[in-house]
């Protein structure tokens, strides 16, 4: 059954891959199994197509599970000296890699150099190291660089080296010193803790909203404790630390020391710990070699384990996958990589370089000089699909397809075996899973065509998850590349979701490949495209050789209007980076002046930002720039600048007219607008009460008004000085509280008070026509009832309203007496109305019958009723005679 | 009503929909501030109350907001309270730049009511904004530009899409562009479509119509008695007893339903008939047994009783309206307006409004004659421009001045230029259309330079039918009976002539004469035959009439949106600026 063996490793172990007939070469690798209390392994090597390279899988059994060692990458890098010296953070998720080599080198002369490379080891920056000493490294989720100085403070720069901010983890530390750092993850972003020289830590639990927080003191303790981890539990931060056989949990507010159950005093002093990934999990290593595992609320134990090697391991790291049971940490010395199982089981590599271990979602990556390599336990479904003679539905269907692929009816007896179980709908499910377990493009292909090949005998299963899995490992494969190095597993795939790794490769600024993958992927343009273009034109406003004018085509090539893209973002930040004439250009492409004008405001364009404020139409943003404007400018030029703008010009005159008024006058004395300034004027003089201030006021109107060339508004403003006066004159005179009436009123006023005279004075004085003086008097005069007065009035002269308004207003006085007076007189084309107005049916009909005409008779007749036979006769024989001529 | 819808008229949709989604936001809003104690009205005076913080929900004017200054008595007298102001429907920097210049923009927190739009009735709905027209066309200020396209979008949202708009004015144009603008920032869903096309007009494409005197019956209530928000309060005339009493208008009520779109002259025919109706069903108890009058009292009686009180109702208020008008002096008012609106018989009309502002019959009515004198004229001559004016100043008081100033403004009242031919200033007005920068800059004042061509617009629209043809009132033939056949309103017209056409085609000539901004946009969608018409300056109970004769002569449902209801004395009103 041995068929292929291929590579002796480690210390004479041997390893076998064991073949049934059905695991062809297509299957690469599979199966050891366990002799010696140590373990027996091989290593494998497969053809790796899709990189090209020679990537070598090691498969070791540690009860109760199978574990995975895959090679990755080969390292781009090319390190003179290892990873010897250096200080070096890798960030999970397949993140960059920081390495600062001889941090602790004080001499000017050669300062230490910041590199950065992609997990391939792709080199990304490097530059020299110029501020001071470096206790630790680390990278934020958003992929920016930390690097915490002895002295307390903490300089942010980006994936590109570039400087972006810093801050300090408190004063007191510049004093004391950091003594070390570490940078940890929470769901409330990326912390840093740090302990001084004064034994005191203190926790900052997420940059980017920073709060320090001070720990209390840990009794007893001197200088730097021999290991400590900060754990996020009950959605607390807390510090675990050992100092010597003691273990302390410190949280804000105290300092409880704590014992693992089951730990014996006698094992020795905690020198190394590590926490799981997801903070589940707490490893302790002690000096006499003793490894304790369990829960990290140090409830439960898990195992202890005797790894027999005294020496402190440099790394320690949990390596598990989410949902497994099995866990099992890996150590590393210098020479030496060990990983131990909750079984007690430990299985041990040579190193021949110093390494760096990193802890992920589901595994550990092991980062030497020379190359990468990946840790896990192999999930469940992919040890079911490769077990040795595996009778698991989806191994079943992966050797029925190979038999279909050499048309080999075998094909049908695979396939009958699994359809008797009836579980082909989980042969295919099995096959898609593993397949996005895989990592090798190779072994995907011929799990999906499986898959896809079982999937034809099913009727109705839904094909969304092969479908989704097809998709995903396209991208996977994509990002995984040597050139972009991003090793995600699909477990860590889908804990850091689609939108994440699309900003993580924004980050990276690869572009195309985020754009091709939103596309592929079907995202939303406003998610996808358009938050790519957006960091796109960002990072490509800062090209500092390239002319304003080809980056602002570029951009707006590229960007175009695509949805969602804010072109006044990009052109903040092109002022950001002091271009300003390029975010002007770029503002010009921003659809939504509303978005314009706040940036111009900052650069200080204000007269663009008033017209782009008018252009938007909102005025209340207009209003925001009118109202910025009045505080920036000296008055005159804000008024020129108003005076080229009218809706802005019309909506600071709004306010003005009712916050203030001294402002308008000004505004109007601007422009030399006499009318409005006029206008305003004799407002003004409505809302004074002293006479004299009133007419001085309307002295200041005429002149405005004559200045404007309005000589009728200077007259009409003129007889009212004048009435005023008069009336002023009245009121001391006989108190007849006039002021202020019109013409009209003050007229009235005087005839009901009797004063003819005066009433007659003014009359003449204002020219008032006649046939409104008239009415007034009629109507005043019958009001009083003086009909003496009245009929004396109507016989003064002819009148020129005539006489039916006579005989109609003293009808409304229902005096019919004094109305019949005036029908004579009343012209003979109203004599019919007249006659009927007093209700003298018999003088209307005898006129109507004068005068022939028909319309009128027809008016009476409408008016008569029943008992008037005798004139409905008279006037329809008039009727028909007036018809016959 | 006597005519039938015809049966293929859609139905029109629910808006009451609107009212629940603004309640249900200043109630989230209000229980934020937890229990609300009593409500008052915002008065320029001190507040009197003990409770330990004060909401102000209030319109975002300047005015109103210096009224605000309790703050700041309360700061004075040591009392600390919390303030809270919500603006609705959204708030305006310049307000809190009042509020900042007071110096309490720090003590007060604010917030935005998002309430748009009050459906009056199944189809009417208000933005109620009666400053929208004075803000517009008289200051140039054009806030509320952006609430119209805001309501547009709500409205869009909840009943869209919209298959085609159509609009006229410069601020329609505006309100378009916002609202557009709107759409695309945010998301949108398919949705079935309730409404089919829309037609945005400013109220100065057509000023003639609102300055008319109204008589179909709602628009005579309107101008008589005022009805404010749908609500009318009708005195003790009316209602024949020592109380006053408030009434909704609208459609619920069944008797106005039928009555509302009426000529004055029908309506009294109509109760008459109604109220013999009425005295019918209640003698039907005669000979009832005692099982059927249960069954009466329980089923029919309420009904009747409502009825009842309606009619008594608007027989009252019908009957207080004919004292007013059918006296001769409306009559003779009515025969001038007919004469200016045919452009018939001037020198009389002048002559009758002279006596009018001598007789000093109304401040208002007298101004209101001269501006549709001056718009149907296309300006006075100036020898009556001065002599008019001059009396009427003499009349009202100087401080009219500013009036005068306002309605030349807005182009109401305006005096001929002389030795200024049309055709100069059609070309001057032309150009500034063309030339686009130029008619930025002078946009806001385009006013000035408007010139009414109402002459011009009627021939090419017919809009005032041949007078010697008797006109039969009950049986109306076109819109024009809401003015008693002498004139189709012009803003209704161009909605039918613009639904016809389905856009502006062949209609370039009348465009022109309006000053141009027109516009036509075009999408799919199914509810073409619901049509909203949307007022950008507020529209009358009489144009509403005439759209839903239209409507149902052509088989349309018109859904009206107005920025205020607005009637001659409204539009006047605020152009006011005697500070009396």
């Amino acid at each position: 059954m041995v068929s292929v063996l291929t590579e002796w490793t480690c210390g004479g172990h041997v390893g076998f891959i064991l073949d049934r007939k059905r695991f062809t070469t297509r299957a690469p690798w599979r199966i050891l199994h366990c002799r010696s209390p140590d373990l027996l392994f091989t290593r494998v090597s497969t053809p790796a197509l899709s990189r090209g390279s020679l990537s070598s899988h090691t498969m070791f059994f540690l009860p109760p599970s199978d574990f995975l060692k895959t090679e990755l990458y080969e390292m781009s890098w090319n390190l003179r000296d290892g990873l010897r010296d250096s200080l070096v953070a890798a960030a999970p998720y397949g993140g960059p890699i920081a390495l600062l080599r001889e941090p602790h080198r004080r001499s000017p002369s050669s300062r230490p150099q910041l590199e950065i490379y992609s997990a391939s080891g792709v080199d990304i920056a490097s530059f020299p190291w110029k501020s001071g000493p470096v206790v630790q490294l680390g990278w934020t989720v958003s992929d920016e660089l930390l690097c915490i100085q002895e002295d307390g403070s903490v300089l942010i720069y980006d994936l590109f080296g570039s400087f972006k901010r810093h801050f300090t983890m408190g004063q007191e530390v510049v004093q004391t010193q950091v003594l070390e750092a570490k940078v940890f993850h929470s769901p409330y972003g990326t912390g840093v803790a740090i302990v001084t020289g004064s034994s005191r830590f203190t926790l900052a639990t997420n940059i980017d909203d920073l709060k320090l927080r001070r720990l209390p003191e840990v009794p007893g303790l001197q200088g730097k404790p021999s290991c400590w981890v900060v754990l996020t539990q009950d959605r607390q931060t807390k510090v675990l630390l050992s100092n010597g056989p003691e273990l302390y949990i410190l949280d804000n507010t105290s300092c409880t020391a704590v014992c693992p159950p089951g730990f014996s005093p006698q094992v020795g002093n905690i020198v190394q710990m590590a926490v799981s990934f997801s903070y589940k999990y707490l490893a302790l290593f002690t000096d006499t070699g003793h490894l304790w595992t369990g829960s990290s609320h140090l409830q439960d134990k898990l195992s202890e384990v005797d790894t027999k090697k005294t020496p402190t391991p440099k790394h320690m790291v949990w390596c598990r996958r989410p949902k497994s049971q099995q866990p099992s940490v890996v150590l590393m010395w210098d020479r030496l990589l060990l990983v131990a199982g909750v079984c007690g089981d430990t299985i041990q590599f040579p190193l021949e370089d110093p390494c760096v271990l990193v802890g992920e979602l589901d595994g550990v990556r092991i980062i030497s000089s020379t190359n990468q390599e990946l840790l896990q336990e192999v999930p469940l479904v992919c040890q079911d699909m490769f077990k040795i003679a595996s009778m698991a539905p989806g191994a079943l269907l992966l050797e029925a397809h190979r038999e279909y692929e050499k048309s080999s009816q075998k094909a049908d007896e695979y396939l009958r075996e699994i359809k008797e179980q009836s579980m082909l709908g989980e042969a295919v499910r099995q096959c898609v899973e593993a397949a996005g377990h895989e990592y090798d493009p190779s072994t995907q292909k011929s799990l999906l065509r499986a898959a896809s090949f079982g999937k034809c005998f099913l009727t109705d299963f839904s094909p969304d998850q092969f479908v989704t899995t097809c998709r995903e490992l396209r991208v996977l494969n994509g990002v995984r590349e040597n050139g972009v190095g991003l090793p995600l597993t699909h477990t860590q795939f889908k804990q850091m979701t689609l939108q994440v790794l699309i900003d993580r490769l924004v980050y990276r600024q690869f572009y195309p490949l985020a754009i091709e993958m939103c596309r592929y992927l079907k995202i939303p343009d406003y998610q996808g495209v358009s938050r790519v273009l957006k960091h796109w034109a960002s990072c490509k406003v800062q090209q500092k050789d390239l002319s304003d004018d080809a980056i602002a085509r570029v951009v707006c090539v590229k960007v175009g209007d695509s949805p969602g893209v804010s072109y006044s973002h990009i052109a903040a930040k092109a002022y950001e980076c002091g271009r300003t004439e390029l975010a002007i250009k770029l503002l010009d492409s921003e659809a939504r002046s509303g978005e314009q004008v706040p940036l111009l405001l900052k650069m200080k364009r204000s007269q663009l930002a008033l017209s782009k404020a008018v252009e938007s139409g909102d005025t209340d943003l207009v209003y925001t720039v009118v109202s910025y404007l009045k505080n920036e400018m000296n008055r005159g030029d804000f008024f020129m600048t108003l005076r080229n703008q009218p809706v802005a010009l019309s909506l600071y005159r709004q306010f003005c007219k009712l916050q203030e008024q001294e402002t308008l006058k000004d505004l109007y004395n601007q422009d030399d607008d006499h009318q409005e300034l006029a206008n305003y004027y004799v407002t003004a003089s409505y809302r004074e009460k002293r006479l004299d201030s009133r007419l001085s006021l309307l002295q200041s109107a005429i002149d405005e008004y004559n200045k404007a060339k309005n000589e009728f508004s200077a007259k009409m403003t003129e007889d009212e000085m004048r009435l005023l006066r008069f009336q002023r004159k009245l009121d001391d005179e006989k108190g007849a509280g006039l002021l202020g009436l019109s013409l009209q009123a003050t007229m009235e006023a005087l005839l009901s008070l009797g004063l003819h005279k005066q009433t007659e004075q003014l009359y003449r004085d204002f020219r008032v026509p006649d046939k409104r003086y008239w009415w007034l008097k009629l109507m005043s005069l019958a009001e009083k009832e003086e009909w003496e007065e009245l009929e004396k009035f109507s016989k003064s002269k002819k009148s020129p309203i005539g006489y039916l308004a006579f005989v109609d207003v003293c009808m409304k006085s229902n005096n019919k007496y004094e109305a019949k007076k005036y029908v004579s007189k009343v012209t003979p084309e109203q004599k019919v109305k007249a006659h009927l107005a007093v209700s003298d049916l018999e003088g209307a009909a005898d006129a109507a019958i004068e005068r022939k005409n028909d319309a009128e008779m027809g008016a009476i007749l409408s008016r008569c009723s029943a008992s008037d036979r005798l004139l409905i006769d008279r006037l329809n024989r008039a009727r028909a005679a007036a018809a016959k001529k | 009503m006597a005519h039938s819808a015809r049966r293929d008229s859609p139905e029109l949709p629910d808006f009451s929909l609107l009212k629940r989604l603004a309640r249900d936001q200043l109630i989230y809003l209000l229980e934020q501030q937890h229990e609300v104690d009593k409500l008052y009205k915002v008065e320029y005076k001190p507040i009197v109350s003990t409770s330990d913080q004060l909401c102000f929900l209030i319109r975002p004017r300047i005015q109103t907001v210096k009224w605000i200054y309790v703050a700041n008595a309360d700061k004075a007298a040591g009392r600390f309270r919390r303030y809270k102001i919500i603006f609705t429907p959204q708030k305006f920097y310049a307000c809190e730049a009042v509020l900042e210049e007071q110096g309490i923009f720090g003590d007060v927190t604010t917030d935005e009511w998002a309430f748009y739009l009050l459906p009056l009735d199944d189809d009417i709905i208000s933005l109620e904004l009666p400053e929208f027209f004075r803000d517009n066309f008289l200051a140039g200020d054009q806030r509320w530009v952006r609430t119209a396209g805001s309501a547009l979008h709500l409205l869009h949202t909840v009943y869209g899409p919209f298959s085609k708009i159509h609009g006229i004015g410069r601020f329609s144009k505006m309100a378009y562009e916002s609202w557009r603008e709107q759409v695309e920032e945010g998301e949108t869903k398919a949705r079935q479509a309730e409404i089919g096309k829309v037609f945005l007009i400013d109220r100065d494409v057509d000023y003639v119509t609102p300055l008319c005197s109204q008589v179909v019956y709602e628009g005579l209530v309107d101008d008589i008695f005022r009805i404010k928000c749908g609500c009318v309060e009708f005195g003790t005339d009316v209602t024949s007893s020592d109380k006053r009493v408030k009434v909704m208008l609208n459609s619920q009520d069944k008797v106005f339903d039928e009555i509302r779109n009426e000529h004055f002259s029908n309506v009294f025919g109509f109760l008459s008939q109604k109220a013999k109706n009425l005295q019918t069903a209640y003698d039907k108890r005669r000979g009832m047994d005692i099982q059927q009058i249960k069954t009466f009292v329980s089923e029919e009686l309420k009904g009747l009783k409502q009825e009842h009180r309606l009619l008594s109702l608007h027989i009252g208020a019908s009957e207080s309206m004919m004292k007013k008008k059918t006296k001769q002096d409306f009559q003779e008012l009515l025969k001038t307006e007919h004469s200016l609106l045919e452009g018939f018989e001037i020198r009389e009309c002048i002559t009758f409004i002279e006596e009018h502002i001598n007789r000093q019959v109304s401040m208002i009515e007298s101004l209101r004659l001269l501006c549709l004198l001056s718009i149907t004229e296309n300006g006075l001559l100036p020898k009556d421009y001065r002599s008019l004016k001059a009396q009427y100043l003499q009349s009202y008081g100087v401080d009219h001045l500013l009036t005068f100033a306002n309605l030349k403004q807005s182009g109401l009242l305006v005096e001929q230029q002389p030795g200024e031919t049309l055709t100069v200033m059609e070309s001057k007005v032309g150009k500034l259309v063309n030339d686009k920068a130029a008619g930025k800059l002078t946009d806001a004042f385009s006013s000035l330079a408007k010139k009414s061509h109402f002459r011009a617009l009627s021939k090419k629209l017919n809009l005032v039918p041949k007078s010697d043809e008797e006109y039969d009132l009950r049986v109306p033939r076109d819109m024009a009976y809401i003015f008693s056949g002498a004139y189709v309103p012009l803003s209704c017209k161009l909605v039918e002539q613009v639904l016809e056409r389905d856009g502006w085609t062949g209609l370039e000539e009348v465009t022109r004469l309006l000053n141009g901004h027109e516009f036509s946009v075009t999408a799919k969608n199914d509810a073409q035959r619901i049509v909203l018409v949307m007022f950008l300056g507020g529209c009358t109970f009489s144009e509403i009439s005439a759209l839903r004769f239209l409507g149902r002569e052509r088989g349309y449902k018109f859904i009206v949106v107005t920025t205020a209801i607005t009637n001659s004395s409204r539009l006047i009103e605020t152009l006011l600026d005697n500070h009396a």
